[in-house]
């Protein structure tokens, strides 16, 4: 089943060199040797997709063949017209592709690219036979009408039989690729066929890219750009509310039309850059990466466009390094490393930052409640004493020791207390004792007057019983912002004692002269 | 054009082969036949779990698993393509379930994300690793379902089982025979209902990777014959196709294995007509035969509703 042609021998002796440096690295860091074959394996894709500007740094003068590097200059310093061309055709393809699919990946019809990408293969063929030759005016519209007779199929499986989207879409996706599969067998197959490069359209390979192509990606990218320039209002609002969009008098049928047709469009020039199976998710992944890295449609667009030329140049020019590597699986792959990055590290949605956010708000809990305790201990002192030692401070907390400990020193560190020795008689002590800093005092105040304000709050405007509001007041004393702690101040007339009698802290400004008489605690009904 | 469609003659499509190479031909047509029917029976749960897309998706990620487990184990044994292939479809599964969990992308975008980077890995490692792993990526498209006669044969003594791949699939396809009879109530219940299911203490998500256990291990088996993407339309086709006739699930299940054959036999000719991929000629026969239903189809064809909109008009009018 080994197809024993130049390409794959080219495939070979490019995949001989990169596992040859890869070695010579390895040997230099010193990798166990139990895991060095596995774990060279992993690496390896890792390196290629990271490490090839590391690559020329480092010192590779031991190696004999430098065929790659030769390749990667020839690549960047655009010597090569057909360098040129792959590189122009990614960028039309990356703008195009990110554009439209920024509006598939947010209408829910990411499948639908998958489909229509599918459907296009027998338009294809036709389009080749039909000229005879690979005539790309041919076969972009045989490859359009294709495209299209697809999605007007799904829809009307859906409309006129029991079967349901996801099945419409996969019976149109395969039923149409295997007739594109035989018509293609069949070409290549005929006396013309052999050398048509027809075979470039399963994997792609942008480096075949005709100057004619260019011309029908570069008019196709600017149909696109100029529709969603003039159709912006219209599509985002069908995008996200059809019912409001129609009642307001949008022809949403035409413009779910207008962006298929220019769908197909996208898949058809995208075609010979990154092949049939690949397109669709040039078109999914940089916008749903962009999808995660913002909220606003304007700035997805352009995100999705920029992260669709980035992965689609490095696809180019991975694919470039080993001759005759196809084009789309790199851009694909390079779009999907993008995707996992903005996954766990974008600045909003991504896990990791989630997790750090989520971290950091439990710490300032933690370190919030600690303060609180503090607190109280000075309350109960009258505010006599300014300094308690840790016994004290855990037996408030329920804590043992060790714990409080950790507790005072991450006020420490947040520069809240400072823990110092006790002294006896002016001489040091045994006991560790806690100190609030001016920013701790403050701190711990604010957090006290929010639990006592909400106390307030929820036994005056919302009739709880004063024993139970207790629990609320310590989830939300820690959310409570100055603003809202200023408005809670005003409608309770600037209280000076919670329902349970205690003084509640003035942080922020004292009470109002003419509001001393201001008692805090209003029976309910009074 | 010319001479691009061969002229037909019953006597060189149809007869000939099974003059010339009756094994071989038989063998063919047989694996067309298990793979169908196997494919058939799983998709049917799918295409009701409204997951046919899922199977798209485990068909095409299925790639990388493959190729890993051969550069690992260095061989194309049974167990590590297996292994690789479900191990593969499992992380697929994990990693949409993750991706529309854990970020705001929607469950379609995650599938077509995860799927098309997992396979453009598998299609690298192929590229790369193309002089120690022994498959085409061409094949892995449309697969070599025509080259079965000259697998290596599975003997017991000096008794040929026929072609390795035949017989796994043989296999394979017996196994989920069986485990439809012994599991037919928990699929049932679970895929149409799965509220009663959970109320009478079936344990939904056992049968869903169940399912998707199945899934894998049948596509695996498939996909050197059919290639991934065709794999597709076997899952698919049977159970719409059925649907078009019956709205019984046991008939709709028991309908993949005559279609099965159809799909297999009339493929074969056609391909042999044509001179083209016998497994895409398959998949072409299963699309026509999904025309004829939704055509024909006595209560739900498109003739059908509309002999039924002209009475009911009539009747309105004479009324």
């Amino acid at each position: 089943m080994m197809k024993e042609d130049a390409i794959s021998k080219q495939a070979f002796s490019f995949a001989a060199d990169l596992r040859r440096f890869t070695q010579i690295i390895f040997s230099r860091i010193c990798v166990s040797s139990a895991f060095h074959l596995r774990l060279k394996k992993t690496i390896f894709i890792l390196w290629l997709l990271f490490g090839t500007s590391l690559a020329h740094a480092a010192k590779i003068g031991d190696l004999r063949e430098t065929d790659w590097l030769e390749q990667a200059a020839r690549f960047w310093s655009l010597s090569d017209p057909a360098v040129v061309n792959a590189l122009i055709g990614s960028v039309l393809m990356g703008v195009c592709c990110g554009l439209l699919g920024a509006f598939i990946v947010v209408r829910k019809l990411s499948l639908m690219g998958d489909t229509l990408s599918h459907a296009v293969m027998p338009g294809v063929a036709l389009g080749f036979l039909w000229a005879a030759s690979k005539n790309p005016l041919a076969i972009f519209i045989g490859a359009t009408l294709a495209g299209l007779a697809g999605t007007w199929l799904v829809g009307a499986i859906k409309k006129t039989t029991p079967v349901k989207e996801d099945g419409a879409l996969g019976m149109v996706l395969a039923g149409f690729y295997a007739v594109g599969i035989c018509l293609f067998v069949m070409i290549q197959r005929s006396p013309t066929g052999n050398k048509s490069g027809i075979d470039k359209f399963l994997f792609g390979q942008a480096a075949a890219l005709s100057t004619q192509d260019l011309w029908l990606m570069g008019i196709v990218t600017a149909c696109a750009l100029l529709a969603v320039a003039l159709f912006y209002k219209e599509l985002l609002t069908t995008s996200f509310d059809v019912g409001f969009a129609r009642s307001s008098g949008m022809a949403t049928g035409m413009l779910h039309s207008l962006l298929m047709s220019l769908l197909a469009f996208a898949v058809v020039i995208s075609l010979q850059a990154t092949g049939v199976v690949l397109v669709s998710a040039m078109l999914i992944t940089p916008a749903a990466t962009a999808y995660l890295l913002t909220d606003r449609m304007g700035v997805m667009l352009t995100l999705a466009a920029l992260i669709g030329v980035g992965s689609a140049v490095l696809g180019a020019f991975l694919s470039f390094l080993g001759h005759s590597l196809p084009t789309g699986p790199f851009m694909v792959v390079g779009a999907g490393v993008a995707f996992t990055v903005a996954y766990f590290a974008g600045p909003r949605h991504g896990l990791i930052t989630r997790w750090f956010r989520q971290a950091s708000r439990r710490r300032r809990v933690r370190d919030e409640n600690t303060l609180k305790a503090l607190y109280h201990l000075a309350e109960q002192s009258n505010f006599a004493e300014e300094s308690f030692n840790l016994g004290q401070l855990a037996a408030q907390r329920n804590e043992s020791l060790p714990e409080t400990e950790e507790r005072a020193a991450a006020l420490a560190r947040a520069g809240f207390a400072t823990v110092v020795q006790a002294t006896e008689n002016g001489l040091p002590g045994t006991h560790r004792n806690v100190q609030l800093t001016p920013s701790g005092w403050r701190r711990a105040s604010e957090v006290v007057r929010n639990h006592r304000l909400w106390e307030l709050y929820l036994t005056n405007a919302a009739q709880y019983a004063a024993d139970h509001v207790h629990d609320d007041a310590e989830r939300v004393e820690h959310i409570l912002g100055e603003e809202i702690v200023r408005e809670l101040e005003k409608r309770l007339n600037y209280p000076q004692l919670d329902p349970h009698g205690k003084p509640i802290p003035q942080t922020l400004q004292p009470a109002p002269a003419g509001d001393s008489a201001a008692t805090g605690y209003r029976q309910p009904g009074s | 054009m010319n001479g691009f469609i061969p002229a037909f003659d019953f006597q060189t499509v149809f007869v000939e082969p099974w003059q010339w190479d009756p094994v071989g031909t038989a063998w063919i047509v047989g694996m067309g036949f298990l793979v169908s029917a196997a494919c058939g029976l799983v998709g049917t749960f799918l295409v009701f779990r409204r997951m046919a897309l899922v199977g798209d998706a485990i068909s095409h990620s299925i790639l990388p698993g493959i190729v890993i487990a051969f550069l690992i184990s260095g061989s194309r044994g049974v167990l590590p393509m297996m292994a690789g292939a479900v191990a593969a479809g499992l992380v697929t599964v994990a990693l949409i379930e993750a991706i529309h969990r854990g970020s705001r992308v929607k469950p379609d975008a995650a599938l077509g994300i995860v799927f098309s980077t997992l396979f453009a890995l598998g299609v690298i490692l192929l590229a790369l690793f193309a002089d120690k792993v022994d498959l085409d990526p061409d094949c892995v498209l449309y697969g070599e379902i025509g080259l079965m006669p000259l697998m290596q044969e599975a003997r017991i003594g000096s008794v040929s089982l026929g072609p390795w791949p035949v017989l796994q699939m043989g296999i394979v396809f017996l196994v989920l025979v069986a485990l439809l009879f012994l599991f037919y109530k928990q699929l049932l219940v679970t895929s149409f209902d799965p509220a009663l299911a959970r109320s009478l203490g079936i344990r939904a998500s056992v049968y869903h990777y169940g399912l998707m256990f199945c899934l894998s291990v049948t596509v695996v088996s498939s996909f050197e014959a059919v290639g991934v993407i065709l794999v597709i339309a076997m899952l698919i086709f049977p159970a719409v196709t059925g649907t078009m006739l019956t709205d019984r699930l046991p008939l709709i299940l028991g309908l993949t294995l005559p279609l099965g054959a159809m799909y297999s036999l009339l493929g074969f000719h056609l391909a042999l007509w044509l001179d083209t991929s016998i497994a895409g000629a398959m998949v072409v026969v299963a699309g026509a035969l999904f025309g004829v239903a939704w055509i024909f189809s006595p209560r739900k064809g498109l003739l059908a509703l509309a002999l039924a909109r002209r009475r009911i008009q009539h009747e309105a009018a004479t009324a």
